[in-house]
């Protein structure tokens, strides 16, 4: 930036925020300047998310200390209509849109263009909606329904939503969580150009390339407090700088060591292919792979590759129709025409949606941990409970849940922690081999190394592990080898040590038939 | 309660020992540990109590309580089944229909054919258990809202009733039908004025809570779980066994043990023990909770779902043998709004319309809240459009009540 401006448009001073047993924020300062992209860092539980929530008046002034000066007046905001008003708009993780109302509807949703006696008017409404979702770069029609879109269009409606409302500061909570690369670039493109435009931006993200490619800014928060503001433009603001800040030390690298010890093979699919669940189309096209024991493979794939498709396709046939292909478990051939059958032939898979997939969240964690593999803990019928206590304690330990009891309700767990519960209910089915789709997703990088550690662990007693991820470098880091997939094709085959992302990203992109 | 061997090589004896010492006696942990269970049972004691002073103790009076049970037996009968569909997260419209059904069947078999009792009584339980296959059939393996299968069940088995019972009632069953609702075990014991084996009954039951408590207790100790110190075990046992104890005196002061009091105490435990212990009831619970995730874990839903409905089934068959056999004979019109009043005891007794969540022994308290309620306004005189009113606002706040302690308990984390 030409002029550094000290012209602040937000500062919250000595932000503290208590709930009962917790200080979740403790004397936390953040200043943002004006026409800045502001991010914001953290790990799973840091304070970020109630910060955002302090700022935009879902906690409303009173219920915490501190003082918020946004645009060089103090402002005490009882609800999120008061920050709203002065043009600060929040856009959660979890969108907030109705998919079956069009994108017009949802953009004006609460904030109706009004026309003679107080009656919507659609010309207006549809042609203004039109407007806005030019200026987000976003070729629909308004009246389309937002269930239609995608994800990424999602997260655009939702922009537009917020310039609908004359926006000044733009809160984006981890907008590109659920993004692919395509769409992930073009909302950091937007985010430029409404920079440009002098609109603010704060993001929380834990995606430390993007921070770097697009913040001005970062603020690092660690246990309810602010660690540092650093200027991305200065050459020392690295992305281990903001881990360090992040995790309170230095990781010695993102990914544990381990040695490569493949084993004989364990899982081998030949000639897979799966059609789409409900349109007419083929997902999985004639794939055939193997893992072997004491292996992690990995599935890179841009997304509509077919990546979970096969997983789950290959996991009891959960997703899919007309499923053919030959699976072989330890060199046998198995048939695993449901999960239970594929759970009982040693395959386990952990989906990469927890929450929707994965969990329980109304029950604790003992029953969660217990849910697969219920049989073992049960004779003629009747679960013996307090063999269930004694597996959660077991799982609890050795895979360090943080929680205070195996009671604790999975829903109130930090995404890392849920994530190890998930992990621990396949373990207690004891399989061959785990299906690990996303394992990372959504969680901080303290919990994605202990991550790794696990996976470190179940290699070395033997398993064979096939991970699918978005992240490269994830699959670089922790992989003996992997696979590409594109269009529902293999169209590659790496050792680690020859694969780049360049290379994998060649591969996930190629269109014809593969080149080995 | 269990046979499993204890984690560590401690002796078995040293475990009963630490049974007697360890333990908090925080009564106010306890109670929020386990608010939404609590709750309800200090709701259904203060509407004993109210309503004790209200009739001036009339309708704790022998005969009273007897009432009670023989009066609202078959719609804690049918809450049994029912909280079990409403924790998989579905509901069942038609149990009144098919109460009326399965009565239906039986007296026109008993009734009007001359056929033995027994027969009446088997063949109202195989239809029950046909109707809960049908139900099942198309909620689980054409995947149809239950709401909208029980729906059309409550139409089409009210239309099957009217069509079996061609448009009349049907009496008088014979003699040992009658015993099924209205008949006591007593005598066999002797007693001066009151009925000993009663008593008995009451007694083999307390010891029974008391054993079983405290063989859970020694197991959860060895497990390093959480219990509470034993004087408060043993105030527990003391209170129940007197409620109880009292309930036993007043019936055998008044006409003995009901049969119906023991058909519904064996289905409680039963079902109690089956939702809570066994896979079947875990997985009930685990499809309420998250449908997909269950399914993912290797959970056959389809049959689950199946036989929650059959199970249901079978409950609105015994349900509708013990109406039929209480009012006499069947009617056309029998067993109408039966299943709100079942769908009622569930919700109040903390099950949540989300699924997931309920309990057996809730439900039955809801059940019983909704019976002394109807049972002392009708002591009092009260008009029956009161009466309708009161009930539905103790339903709302139930529900309210209970929605505020999940905000709380969200809230506290």
């Amino acid at each position: 930036m030409p002029d550094v401006s000290v012209d602040r448009i937000l500062e919250m001073h000595g932000i503290t925020k208590t709930f009962p047993g917790v200080t979740a924020l403790d004397d936390v300062n953040l200043e943002v300047r004006r026409g800045e992209i502001h991010a914001v860092c953290g790990e799973n539980g840091a304070g970020k998310s109630t910060l955002m929530q302090v700022l935009s008046g879902v906690h409303p002034a009173g219920t915490y200390d501190g003082e918020i000066v946004f645009d060089g007046t103090p402002v005490r905001f009882a609800g999120i209509r008061d920050s709203e008003h002065v043009g600060i708009v929040i856009i959660h993780q979890e969108l907030a849109l109705v998919p079956h109302l069009s994108i017009a509807e949802n953009i004006f949703l609460g904030n109706e263009r009004r026309g003679r006696g107080r009656l919507i008017d659609w010309n207006r409404t549809n042609a203004e909606a039109g407007r806005l979702l030019a200026e987000v770069g976003l070729d629909e029609n308004p009246v389309t329904p937002v269930g239609q879109l995608g994800v990424g269009k999602q997260q655009l409606v939702e922009i537009a939503k917020a310039l609908s409302k004359d926006v000044r500061l733009l809160i984006l909570d981890e907008p590109t969580a659920a993004l692919n690369d395509t769409d992930s670039e073009h909302l950091l493109d937007l985010l430029r150009r409404l920079k440009d435009r002098g609109i603010t931006s704060i993001m929380i993200s834990h995606k430390l390339g993007e921070i770097v490619s697009v913040a001005d800014r970062t603020t690092v928060i660690r246990d309810g407090h602010t660690v540092e503001t650093m200027d991305m433009g200065e050459p020392d603001a690295t992305q281990e700088r903001i881990i360090r800040g992040m995790v309170g030390r230095d990781l010695d690298s993102f990914y544990p060591w381990r040695v490569s010890a493949p084993g004989e093979e364990v899982l081998r699919i030949e000639d897979w292919t799966v059609r789409h669940a409900t349109q007419d189309r083929t997902v999985v096209d004639g794939v055939s792979l193997n893992v072997r024991a004491g292996e992690v493979v990995g599935i890179a794939g841009l997304m509509g590759a077919g990546r979970t498709e096969l997983a789950m396709s290959v996991f009891g046939r959960s997703y899919g129709r007309g499923i053919s292909g030959r699976l072989f478990v330890r060199g046998r051939p198995v048939r695993a025409r449901t999960v239970a059958e594929a759970i009982e032939n040693g395959i386990a898979y952990a989906t990469e949606d927890r929450k929707r997939y994965g969990l329980n969240l109304i029950d604790d964690i003992r029953r969660n941990v217990s849910a697969a593999g219920l049989r073992k803990l049960a004779r003629r019928g009747w679960v013996n409970g307090n063999e269930e206590i004694k597996v959660a304690e077991e799982s609890r330990r050795t895979l360090a849940i943080k929680a205070p009891s195996v009671m604790s309700v999975v829903g109130t767990l930090s995404g890392g922690n849920q994530q190890k519960v998930v992990l621990s209910k396949w373990l207690f089915t004891d399989p061959d081999v785990l299906l690990l789709d996303e394992p990372t997703r959504g969680i901080d990088v303290g919990a994605k190394y202990e991550i790794y550690l696990i996976v470190n662990r179940l290699v070395a007693a033997g398993k064979a592990v096939l991970v699918i991820s978005s992240e490269l470098p994830e699959l670089l880091g922790i992989c003996d080898r992997i696979y590409t997939l594109s269009a529902g094709r293999i169209t590659g085959e790496l050792p680690v040590a020859e694969a780049t992302q360049e290379r994998l990203m060649a591969l996930m992109t190629q269109e014809k038939e593969p080149v080995r | 309660m269990t046979r499993t061997a204890p984690p560590s090589g401690r002796a078995e004896e040293s475990t009963t020992a630490a049974a007697l010492h360890v333990g908090t006696s925080d009564i106010r942990a306890l109670i929020t540990r386990n608010l939404r269970q609590s709750g309800i049972y200090v709701a259904f004691v203060v509407i004993v109590a109210l309503f004790a002073i209200l009739t001036g103790g009339v309708s704790l009076s022998p005969v009273n309580v007897t009432n009670i049970v023989l009066q609202y037996s078959y719609i804690l009968v049918l809450a049994i089944g029912m909280v079990i569909v409403i924790i998989a997260g579905h509901i069942d419209l038609s149990v009144g229909s098919v109460v009326a059904l399965t009565g239906a069947i039986s007296a026109v078999l008993v009734i009007g054919q001359g056929l033995p009792w027994w027969l009446g009584v088997l063949a109202a339980l195989a239809v029950g258990l046909a109707v809960g296959a049908w139900h099942g059939f198309w909620v689980a393996y054409v995947g149809i809202p239950a709401f909208i299968v029980t729906l059309a069940g409550m139409l089409l088995f009210r239309g099957l009733t009217l069509r079996v019972l061609d448009n009349i009632s049907l009496s008088p069953f014979p003699a040992e039908y009658q015993q099924i609702a209205s008949g006591f075990l007593n005598g066999l014991f002797g007693g001066d004025g009151y009925d000993v084996f009663t008593l008995v009954i009451g007694a083999v039951g307390v010891a029974g809570y008391a054993v079983n408590g405290f063989r859970t207790r020694v197991a959860r100790i060895t497990y390093h779980q959480p219990v509470e110190s034993f004087p408060l075990f043993v105030a527990r046992v003391v209170l129940v066994g007197a409620v109880v104890m009292y309930f036993a005196w007043q019936l055998a002061n008044a006409r003995g043990l009901p049969v119906v009091l023991i058909v519904l105490g064996v289905l409680v435990l039963v079902y109690g023990v089956v939702t809570r212990r066994s896979v079947f009831g875990r997985q009930v619970y685990a499809i309420g909770g998250n449908l997909a995730a269950a399914t993912l874990s290797g959970v056959k839903v389809r049959a689950v779902n199946f036989w929650i409905f059959v199970n249901m089934g079978l409950l609105s068959g015994i349900a509708g043998v013990i109406y039929s056999s209480r009012s006499n004979g069947a009617q056309p019109a029998a067993g109408n709004m039966f299943e709100l009043d079942a769908i009622a005891a569930a919700f109040i007794g903390g099950a949540a319309v989300t699924g997931g969540v309920g309990t057996v022994v809730g439900a039955m308290a809801g059940g019983l809240i909704m019976a002394v309620m109807s049972n002392g306004m009708q002591l009092m005189g009260v008009d029956q459009s009161v009466q309708s009113m009161v009930k539905g606002f103790v339903l709302l706040l139930a529900v309210t009540f209970d929605l505020y302690n999940k905000r709380r308990a969200g809230a506290a984390r």
